[in-house]
């Protein structure tokens, strides 16, 4: 139930305390606003800390690919901007040709991606890929390769925004959920279960929630919640660097610092709207666990700990987001980030915070606009 | 560290860490190990330090043990067989050893 | 098995899910046994069996209420119910789907009914070197004993508190092990004693409580009260206990330390699914919200015995009979004026036998200073957290126990959090003022047993 209580003014109201909320608030801090950022379980709940943590450029929609470069920047100079890098290590990403036929869309994604002026995706035949993943299976025949990718850990980097936005005067409200959203005057006003929390500029970072929130100001986005499964192992001995996947299979793969190996890669679970809790499928999780024994034999053995899965927002073309509002004044979105939004976490705040601050951004984001699916039968694909 | 009250009458053999012992048909390992003289079962993977069976009842995962080749089995709820080859269990060297050095 | 659909699955083949799956399979019902024991029995009839046929000189110095699972160990044998030993239970869906693991491979189980009787746990006992090999939990000790005939072989000191610690103490001094003391850390005879009707009028318990202190002292083994500051002496091996007493420090030699808080509940598996819990505060433990029947608030999947909160063998084979007239009923083999007529007997003598417990929780409470440990004691054995580092994670804003795991890695080890998910609870409520039942426990998480990426390779 609503308490009418307490009124807080803040600059920006931001709704969803993920990655995408705490960077936009240390991005808006940075820029010396106050915003506020309500969140209505706890920071990094649902998708920032059940991510698998890849830190990727490898193989992103064109569209993504600016955001993406910039970013990587962003990750390589988290510590001088956080105090703090995420665990972030840059150990590269390695997509894995298990055949002829997968290595030759190899050379294609890389020529593809050279022809829009970048050159991070690089192929690599079997004896490159065998430097870098020594323990990849015999059949294996080579990949593609970015070097300066690689993987940090979600909950921390999403702390490390949070802690840094809090130090520059940001306020971080856990347990407070948004119950209805109104315009007054030059303002928007939220109501929520601890008060209400008025500003002239509202920032959606909702997540898989994005699109709900975003019809509380007059949008109509197309999303849905996922629930992405992931496996982690108990600690094993040092035997890979860089994060993994297949080209031809379901496979997010890589060696945590603890040396816990974690297993995403897109298969689904279920999850339930009402109470947030998700259910895996351990059927699926099995044809994970055996591209797993394929791909890397050394993993037979291995002792499954936990397997979990995050709710993530997924949009019918598989690309977030990320802009104003066409239907309500100072109001700008960045969610539904379709399971791989981790990587672009620093570089979209900054994005927002432009928007916030300047009325426009730098980079492209008009294939992200709200509207695109305006008066279209889109819909989100079956995972 | 612990003794039995009584002699079995049959007796198995298992190796560990590739000696021979003589253990009780229906032991766990776990049991065997504490009836070895050492009763570490492994090094914890921060530390070091040695582990030894501390709840004998499933919960606990201090006993684990490399058995026929496989590791991280709970040697208190395996029973020992005949040939048997059980190996205590080193701390493994992480990813964030080779971070440090 | 694939395919095939049973009436009742059990978890656990100690004394409720054995009692429980004997009178279902006598109702008509087609029952299955899963329990990763190679023997039935559980932890209080462990290696019953073996013992009766093979030991059975130990039979007295185990004690009677041991002796009285033969009973329902055959009777159990001699049912219908179908027993899978060595297999463990890594999954239950709320579609009473169970994923079980045998012999290196994964398959799934469709059941109409499960029956969760996963039993109890011991609570952990957070001290200073309880890490070290030698110092185990008392029913560590006991386990041995009954599994294989072991003893300790050098000195042993019994500490902490609870009916359990009392037991082995009379159990191992008849074994003939040198026992040089046992030191109580509670027992608050005031607060439990308004308790006392109840435990007089739950049959024999006090009887058999004071019969085993008067063994122990016949021994010779001196019982230290009010003991506190318990420390695990060691370099690799515990060499000797410290704590203080009677206002002076003392130091004991020993090669085994057993420690004992009671036990807690066995929720991992009902936490998982999840089904609703509660937080038991006369117990200090989570268990599971169900009705007078032990259904959980999922449909067809109910609980018997410790692990729906803690009452004892005798009570966990009545309130496993009581299940098994309520999946009977509910699976169409008869209808609820049969039940409550077949359970009614159950049903008083369950009620009987808990009447104890308010005396017993009461009487030995854990102790607060174990239960919520000094910064420098390890809180989480796998990944060697202290409870200083969990405080430090609430001074940066892990509120809850999941936060703390994902700063700490507390509860991310091989044993689940289940030795740490309560000291670390504790230790949050403690530290924000808040109580356990605000603060939570970790989400826990399948497969609650270790699972090889090979074995779920074979899963169909």
């Amino acid at each position: 139930m609503s308490t009418a209580g307490t009124v807080h003014d803040f600059d920006v109201v931001i709704i969803g305390g993920g990655l995408h909320g705490c960077s936009a608030a240390y991005h808006l801090a940075q820029a010396k606003l106050k915003p506020v950022v309500l969140e209505k379980h706890v920071v990094a709940r649902h998708a920032s800390s059940a991510s698998a943590g890849g830190v990727r450029r490898l193989g992103r929609d064109p569209a993504e690919i600016p955001l993406a470069v910039a970013s990587i920047e962003m990750w390589h100079s988290m510590r001088d901007m956080l105090g703090d890098d995420g665990e972030f290590r840059a150990t590269g990403q390695v997509r894995v040709a298990e055949n002829a036929a997968e290595l030759q869309k190899c050379e294609e994604r890389a020529a593809r991606v050279r022809a829009l002026g970048y050159d991070h995706e690089v192929v690599i035949d079997r004896k490159e890929l065998r430097r870098l993943v020594p323990q990849v299976a015999e059949h294996c025949v080579g990949g593609l390769h970015t070097a300066r990718d690689g993987y940090a850990f979600p909950f921390k980097a999403t702390t490390a925004f949070r802690l840094k936005a809090e130090e520059l005067g940001a306020v971080v409200k856990e347990g407070t959920k948004v119950e209805a959203i109104e315009r007054s005057g030059e303002r928007w006003v939220v109501r929520t279960n601890h008060g209400q929390f008025r500003a002239p500029v509202l920032v959606n970072a909702a997540g898989a929630w994005g699109a709900e929130i975003a019809r509380m100001v007059g949008d109509d986005p197309v999303e849905e919640p996922v629930a992405l499964m992931m496996m982690v192992s108990g600690r094993m001995p040092h035997f890979l660097d860089p994060t993994v996947g297949c080209m031809g299979r379901k496979l997010s793969f890589k060696q945590m610092r603890a040396g816990t190996v974690v297993i995403g890669g897109g298969h689904v679970g279920t999850v339930d709207r009402e109470t947030e809790l998700t259910e895996l499928d351990f059927r699926k999780l099995a044809l994970s666990a055996r591209t797993v024994s394929a791909v890397f034999p050394i993993m037979k053995d291995a002792t499954l700990v936990r397997c979990w899965a995050g709710v993530e927002g997924f949009t019918p073309d598989d690309i977030p987001y990320i802009g104003p509002s066409k239907a309500a004044p100072n109001v700008f979105h960045s969610f539904g980030f379709c399971g791989h939004g981790f990587q672009l976490g620093p570089v979209v705040g900054s994005i927002t915070a432009q928007l916030v601050t300047q009325g426009k951004t730098n980079l492209p984001i008009e294939p992200f606009r709200i509207d695109r699916f305006a008066g279209k039968d889109a819909r989100v694909p079956a995972h | 560290m612990f003794r039995r009250l009584h002699t079995s009458s049959s007796t198995l053999t298992i190796t560990l860490d590739g000696v021979a012992l003589k253990v009780a048909p229906g032991d766990s390992v776990a049991a065997a190990v504490l009836a070895s003289g050492n009763p570490a079962c492994r090094q914890t993977p921060v530390t070091g330090s040695d582990r030894a069976p501390f709840c004998m009842m499933g919960a606990c995962f201090d006993c684990l043990v490399e058995i026929d080749g496989v590791p991280n089995r709970q040697a208190c709820l395996v029973e020992v067989r005949e040939g048997m080859q059980v190996r205590r269990q080193a701390r493994p060297t992480l990813v964030a050893d080779r971070l440090a050095s | 098995m694939s395919g095939e659909i049973i009436d009742l699955a059990v978890i656990g083949a100690g004394p409720a899910g054995m009692a429980a799956a004997t009178v279902a399979a006598d109702l008509g019902l087609d029952v299955t046994v899963f329990d990763e024991n190679p023997a039935p029995g559980g932890q209080i009839y462990r290696g019953i069996e073996a013992v009766a046929t093979k030991r059975a000189s130990d039979l007295a110095m185990l004690g009677p209420a041991y002796e009285a699972g033969k009973t329902i160990v055959s009777a159990f044998r001699a049912s219908k119910a179908k027993h899978q030993p060595n297999t463990s239970v890594w999954l239950v869906q709320k579609d009473r789907q169970l994923g079980i693991a045998s012999g290196g491979r994964a398959s799934m189980v469709q059941a109409r009914r499960i029956l969760i009787a996963s039993g109890a746990q011991e609570r952990p006992v957070p001290i200073p070197g309880w890490t070290l090999p030698g110092v185990m939990l008392a029913g560590a000790t006991q386990g041995l004993l009954k599994s294989a005939g072991m003893v300790p072989s050098g000195p042993v000191v019994l500490a902490g508190n609870g009916p359990l610690l009392y037991q082995l103490g009379a159990q191992l001094a008849a074994a003939g092990a040198k026992v040089t003391a046992l030191l109580e850390t509670e027992a608050r005879y005031g607060a439990a004693l308004q308790h006392l009707p109840g435990a007089i009028a739950s049959g024999g318990y006090l009887a058999k409580g004071l019969g085993l202190i008067s063994a122990i002292r016949k021994a010779g083994v001196p019982i230290r009260r009010n003991v506190t500051g318990l420390k695990a002496i060691g370099k690799d091996h515990v060499e000797a206990v410290e704590f203080a007493a009677n206002g002076r420090a003392w130091r004991l030699d020993c090669e085994v330390l057993c420690l004992h808080q009671g036990v807690v509940s066995n929720a991992q598996l009902t936490l998982a699914i999840p089904a609703k819990h509660e937080w038991n505060e006369a117990q200090r433990c989570w268990r599971p919200v169900t009705d007078a029947w032990g259904n959980t608030d999922l449909e067809g999947i109910a609980v018997a015995g410790d692990c729906g909160g803690i009452g004892g063998a005798e009570a966990a084979a009545h309130a496993g009979r009581i299940a098994a007239c309520e999946a009977a009923r509910a699976l169409g083999k008869i209808d609820a004026p049969q039940r409550d007529t077949r359970a009614s007997g159950d049903r008083s003598a369950w009620e009987r036998h808990l009447r104890i417990r308010p005396f017993l929780d009461a009487l030995y409470p854990p102790s607060r200073a174990i239960a919520v440990p000094a910064d420098d004691v390890t809180l989480c054995r796998c990944e060697e957290v202290t409870a200083g580092e969990v405080r430090a994670a609430v001074r940066q804003g892990g509120t809850g126990p999941n936060q703390v795991k994902s700063f700490t890695r507390t509860g991310m080890g091989p044993c689940q959090g289940r030795m740490c998910a309560l000291t670390v609870s504790e230790v949050i409520a403690d530290q924000l003022g808040k109580s356990m039942a605000e603060v939570g426990t970790y989400r826990v998480r399948f497969p609650i047993k270790p699972l090889t990426v090979g074995e779920l390779a074979s899963l169909e």
